[in-house]
């Protein structure tokens, strides 16, 4: 995985609530077997017309967004299916960082595992940096991952809340598996104690 | 200190923790199907890593098999490709897989419970949200990502945040014609799809304790649309009942002290929960979604709302769109909503009581001309025992299609689809824009409901109707 670097880009706005992992990346395109090239993919259903090209009232075929990296959303993003594939076709779109309110809980985590900060504000905070958008389409926000800030270009500045351990991956671009190996004689002595305690839960297949 | 189940499930679980990183948690039990795994596969490969614990995964395929003509060869070549790279994967690592010819095969959260390979008090994953289904049996059952699928191979172990705690109580009886469905959708209708974001649900009452296994697992699978991380229901005779004899139950000397164990992990009397809330099931009426989100619901004996109902800008807005997409006006009676299809089966209702309590109604009715309507088993199992009980034979006299077991039309990944406009009444638990084919407009409901309007053509108060 990739480290997460601070940077200026631009923020899209997508203001919609509860936008499911069925709209991000539709089930047709989850048969690949690979991780790789879901980005087109995104949004299929609203960003595509019928002949396949591109569906211009859909909020991010804006011109102005075209470079985003920084996605802005409504409350309870990622809603619904637990599908990775929701954030492989947003990294793969260009996108590393996504604001909102709130966020469904699995699709929250996948993001992390893939380098994405998923930053959570408050509703107001939200409110306040979607008018800025609203106001000057193509605007640049700066995330700081170690301040835990993001900067608008006319200067406002919103602080954000991290798990410390999330947090560290991220900047360092850490495999979890890897770091978990590292518990392998504490595993080791679990295991060993459920075979004792509780053997039925190992006499399976 | 006093404990609540998902606290004392948590705590037998508990392999490390320390300031700085996530507590990580032991993995009792894998579920896999051919969508979410394959990536997570090739990542072990490609860092030369072995499965932990073979013996813990059960595996089955379901997404995106076809429910009919499964002698033929798949016709989708990246469907096809999926297929064998799940049959190819669980070769190699030597796991247990239902495939699609197996007599066992169906969908991974009917098929996990009917041969007894979930217990109470396990920790258990699925790359899919509905795993929460298995919470019915006091199991912590949570759905996760692929990056995750491969976590849990790698480890046996997943970093994990603990959750809140949330009691959802349903005191008093249901009345005839209202089930687990009307419950579930009841709840979300209340809290809302993001109420439980940050929980995991403990259901309780008179209510649930009145619920068959079935019914249990029917909740518990929507516990997700609430937005909880997971759901579950204390286990009692019913739940022990049920496991003696399966397959993977414990069984002989090991039956007495699983028992035991499972009575012990009960929530103590007079715990605190971080949130709770109260409903009297006598309050819950057959419950129909009219939105685009399993909140936007309402009963069977209502109307369409309008935006402004709403107080919030947001669920204002929302309701707009909804109506929108679904091509409802506000104030429509439910019962005035005509449909083309109707949807039997999913994870959430398509166990063999579901097949039961629709076939109840089927009985004696026709399709209505312009609806077709499709019942799909959970199950290989479910399909067998509905036609020993002669299920099969009512429904085709109806005119519905009787199929072989998959996920079908819950998710539309195989060629059991919705064309644009036509509008579903589905028992399944997603009434996303296009989940059931671009452009389709599903309604959530019970399999009873749902019977009931495969015969009318439109929605329609069973409770009225059949007394």
């Amino acid at each position: 995985m990739e480290a997460y670097k601070n940077h200026t880009s631009v923020a899209a706005l997508l203001n919609r609530s509860n936008v499911d992992t069925d709209q991000i990346i539709p089930k047709q395109f989850l048969k690949k077997v690979e991780r790789s090239g879901f980005g087109v993919h995104l949004f299929h259903d609203w960003r595509y017309n019928e002949d396949g090209s591109d569906n211009m009232d859909f909020e991010l075929n804006n011109p102005a967004f075209k470079d985003a990296r920084i996605l802005l959303a409504g409350d309870n993003f990622g809603c619904g299916s637990s599908r990775e594939h929701a954030p492989w076709a947003i990294e793969d779109a260009g996108f590393n960082t996504i604001i909102s309110s709130s966020y469904a809980d699995i699709f929250f985590n996948n993001c992390f595992k893939n380098g994405i900060l998923a930053i959570a504000v408050s509703d107001d905070e939200l409110k306040s940096l979607m008018a800025e958008i609203a106001a000057d389409e193509g605007v640049k926000f700066t995330v700081d991952l170690e301040k835990q800030s993001i900067t608008t270009a006319a200067g406002t500045v919103v602080n954000f809340e991290i798990d410390p351990f999330r947090k560290n991956n991220l900047l360092k671009g850490l495999d979890d598996i890897g770091i978990t190996l590292n518990f392998i004689d504490q595993i080791d002595a679990f295991e060993a104690r459920q075979k004792q305690q509780l053997p039925w839960l190992w006499h399976t297949v | 200190m006093k404990k609540t189940m998902y606290e004392k499930i948590w705590d037998a679980h508990l392999v490390h923790e320390e300031a700085g990183s996530a507590p990580l948690l032991y993995i009792d039990r894998h579920l896999m199907h051919e969508v979410t795994s394959p990536q997570a596969f090739e990542g072990m490969l490609q860092a030369g890593r072995k499965i932990r614990n073979p013996q813990s995964i059960l595996a089955t395929m379901d997404h995106c098999v076809p429910t009919k003509n499964r002698n033929l060869p798949i016709a989708d070549p990246i469907a096809r490709k999926q297929i064998e790279t799940m049959a190819d994967n669980c070769a190699t690592n030597e796991l247990k897989l239902y495939d699609m010819e197996n007599p066992d095969n169906g969908v991974i959260h009917i098929v996990v419970p009917e041969h007894g390979f979930v217990q109470p008090g396990m920790t258990v994953v699925c790359g899919d949200s509905h795993t929460a289904t298995h919470g019915a049996f006091a199991a912590l059952a949570f759905g996760i990502g692929t990056s995750e699928v491969e976590h849990v191979m790698a480890t046996q172990t997943l970093p994990q945040k603990k959750s809140k705690t949330m009691k959802v109580e349903v005191n008093g009886e249901l009345s005839r014609f209202c089930t687990a469905k009307d419950i579930a959708l009841a709840i979300i209708g209340k809290i809302g799809t993001a109420g439980g974001t940050g929980y995991v649900i403990e259901f309780g009452g008179k209510a649930i304790k009145d619920l068959s296994m079935e019914g249990r697992m029917t909740l518990c699978n929507m516990a997700i649309e609430a937005g909880a991380r997971a759901g579950m229901v204390a286990p009692d005779e019913k739940t022990f009942a049920y496991l003696k004899g399966l397959e993977y139950a414990p069984s002989g000397k090991d039956w007495q002290p699983a028992l035991a164990y499972w009575q012990s992990i009960v929530s103590d009397e007079g715990v605190e929960f971080d949130s709770t809330i109260i409903m009297d099931a006598k309050d819950i009426a057959p419950q129909v979604t009219w939105g685009t989100s399993p909140e936007q619901v309402t009963s069977v004996d209502s109307v369409v709302p309008s935006p402004d109902s709403f107080d919030n800008a947001i669920q204002n807005q929302a309701c707009e769109q909804a109506l929108n997409y679904m091509d409802l006006q506000s104030g429509t009676k439910i019962t005035d909503i005509n449909i083309d299809y109707v949807f039997l089966g999913s994870c959430t209702n398509g166990r063999i009581e579901d097949f039961r309590a629709a076939a109840e109604v089927v009985k004696g009715t026709k399709v209505h001309e312009k609806v077709t309507a499709i019942a799909v088993p959970g199950s290989y199992r479910v399909k067998k025992q509905a036609e020993e009980e002669g299920l099969d034979q009512i429904f085709k006299n109806a005119g519905w299609e009787w199929r072989d077991p998959g996920c079908s039309m819950c998710l539309a990944m195989n060629d059991d689809q919705l064309s644009e406009g036509q509008r579903c009444a589905s028992t399944s638990n997603r009434n996303f824009e296009g989940r059931q084919g671009k452009g389709g407009r599903t309604h959530l409901v019970s399999p009873a409901m749902a019977a009931a309007a495969a015969a009318e053509g439109h929605f329609v108060d069973i409770r009225k109707s059949l007394t």
